[in-house]
């Protein structure tokens, strides 16, 4: 009987949930439809895309910078170290490095740091606009909001690849530095190792990959901010909500395109 | 004028407005009272277009809005300025980015013009060096004249106010009041307020609605509200002693 009622409740709450899903994977699509109509003022649309690059990327440079120095640092130095078979040349580890900031770290990683730095201050802007009636007053004149707040977020973020280039470079330069000075290896032997088989395709895949997230990036934070209810502690949880969707969609997405450009 | 006929809006199982019939006439602060959940906000929300009813309609200068085509609902809209309860000021701009920003947006005014007419307006508000100022770094009331200012700076024929003198002392809200009333009259537009506050209601209330239970339980002017027999209306009106008192003092015509 108490068995029969849990399973009861249980597969109602999994309903709900589902239905739940389902309706806000609905709305994330409406809403992005929305974004893209009724257009704002293209002069107003200038400044604010330029303020958006100023606020997403530019201010994003100086963490994506330290954390990739100190990335790479750490993948040559865990590869050198793990590399003790005198028959492996030592080349092997600006090899290694190279393939790990380009393929994996710099693109995806990256991507999550910017989910937790840029996602939840797209979500939190946007979630406070929603408690304090901004957008309400924007609507009210006849504004689309969406476009006004979200389509300048989507196409600065579109600028996401070149921080990700930022990021491999200065992700490999860690790796020299550490590899190089540390007595790892020769300066020639991580250039060489660096240069070897080397696929243009692999750079084309990950910032293919880098764009992917830089839209949903500038969607999902912002999705959960637009459509937020209550006040400003809610405002906190929709931010931190935000975080953990952006983080889940893009390792989903990471695995999906990997799996579709790369096996 | 804003005519308003059999207006009904749910929420899922909840009935907030179950078929309001009014008229906001033109030149006149129009009041809406009533007590909190008796479905104010939805009804400003609905006249604003911020909600669709589900039933009814509502006829902008004889007009129904359900009629309107797209374009004629968007040049609407911009005959409309809205002061919020909160100010809703955009935080990122100063004073005077926010006025101009309808200007901004829907005119093809020069940079001098905007300036001339945001001058104007900050003037008519009695705003004075506060163009360069956040709205964090001023006052409730002032952000209450900044919002004032945003909501007429594109000359609107319609003006809503939902509750603009909440959370002000009552000399501020008076000077709010008045304001409101003067530009009302200065411009001969229509203007619909929603409030709670009393003060407002015996200063300006040139046309007051008062809603219950998402009904028009009564509909009148600030004289005759002294007059009426409605019980609710008065317990409501008179809730607090220094009206009951004030009231006593009218009835008996001192």
């Amino acid at each position: 009987m108490f068995l029969f009622y849990f399973y009861q409740k249980f597969q109602k709450g999994l309903e709900r949930m589902l239905s739940n899903y389902i309706k806000s994977i609905g709305q994330y699509f409406i809403m992005i439809y929305e974004t893209f109509r009724r257009m704002t003022k293209t002069s107003e649309l200038k400044r604010l895309i330029l303020q958006e690059l100023d606020d997403l990327i530019i201010s994003s440079l100086g963490i994506v910078v330290f954390i990739s120095f100190f990335i790479g640092a750490v993948i040559a130095i865990q590869t050198a170290l793990n590399f003790s078979n005198p028959f492996v040349p030592k080349s092997l580890i600006g090899f290694a490095a190279r393939q790990s900031i380009i393929l994996e770290f710099a693109p995806t990683f990256v991507a999550i740091i910017m989910a937790g730095k840029v996602g939840s201050y797209i979500t939190s802007s946007i979630g406070t606009m929603r408690v304090s009636e901004q957008i309400d007053a924007l609507e009210v004149m006849g504004i689309n909001s969406l476009n006004y707040l979200v389509f300048p977020k989507i196409i600065a973020m579109c600028m996401f690849p070149f921080v990700i280039a930022i990021s491999m470079f200065v992700g490999i330069i860690g790796a020299y530095t550490a590899s190089v000075y540390g007595g790892f290896l020769s300066s020639e032997q991580f250039l060489a190792g660096l240069q070897e088989d080397f696929i243009p395709f692999q750079v084309f895949y990950a910032f293919l990959k880098s764009f992917i997230f830089a839209i949903i990036l500038a969607t999902v934070p912002a999705f959960h901010g637009y459509y937020m209810k209550g006040g400003s502690l809610e405002v906190g949880h929709a931010a931190t909500t935000s975080f953990v969707w952006t983080s889940v969609i893009i390792i989903f997405m990471n695995y999906f395109i990997t799996q579709l450009l790369l096996s | 004028m804003i005519k308003v006929e059999d207006l009904h809006k749910s929420f899922e199982d909840l009935e907030v407005l179950r078929g309001v019939n009014t008229t906001f006439e033109k030149g006149k602060t129009n009041l809406i009272i009533g007590q909190s959940g008796s479905g104010k906000t939805v009804f400003l929300k609905c006249l604003l277009g911020l909600f669709t009813p589900d039933e009814g309609t509502i006829l902008y200068n004889g007009k129904a809005y359900q009629n309107f085509s797209k374009n004629e609902k968007r040049e609407l809209s911009k005959q409309m300025g809205m002061v919020f309860q909160g100010g809703a000021l955009f935080d990122s701009m100063t004073v005077e980015e926010n006025v101009v920003f309808p200007l901004k947006m829907f005119t093809k005014m020069t940079k001098g013009e905007m300036k001339n007419r945001v001058e104007e307006v900050l003037d008519r508000v009695n705003l004075v060096d506060t163009n360069d100022k956040f709205p964090s770094e001023i006052s409730g009331g002032m952000q209450k004249r900044v919002s004032i200012a945003r909501a007429i700076v594109n000359k609107p024929n319609f003006l809503f106010c939902d509750e603009p003198n909440s959370g002000l002392d009552p000399r501020t809200a008076s000077v709010i009041d008045n304001l409101i009333q003067e530009i009302t009259h200065e411009n001969d537009i229509t203007t619909v307020i929603n409030t709670h506050d009393m003060n407002s209601v015996f200063e300006i209330g040139e046309n007051i609605l008062y809603l219950e239970n998402g009904l028009k339980a009564w509909e009148g002017n600030k004289d005759n509200i002294y007059k009426t027999d409605n019980q609710k209306l008065t317990d409501f009106v008179y809730a607090s002693n220094l009206f009951q008192k004030v009231r006593v003092t009218q009835r008996e015509g001192l």
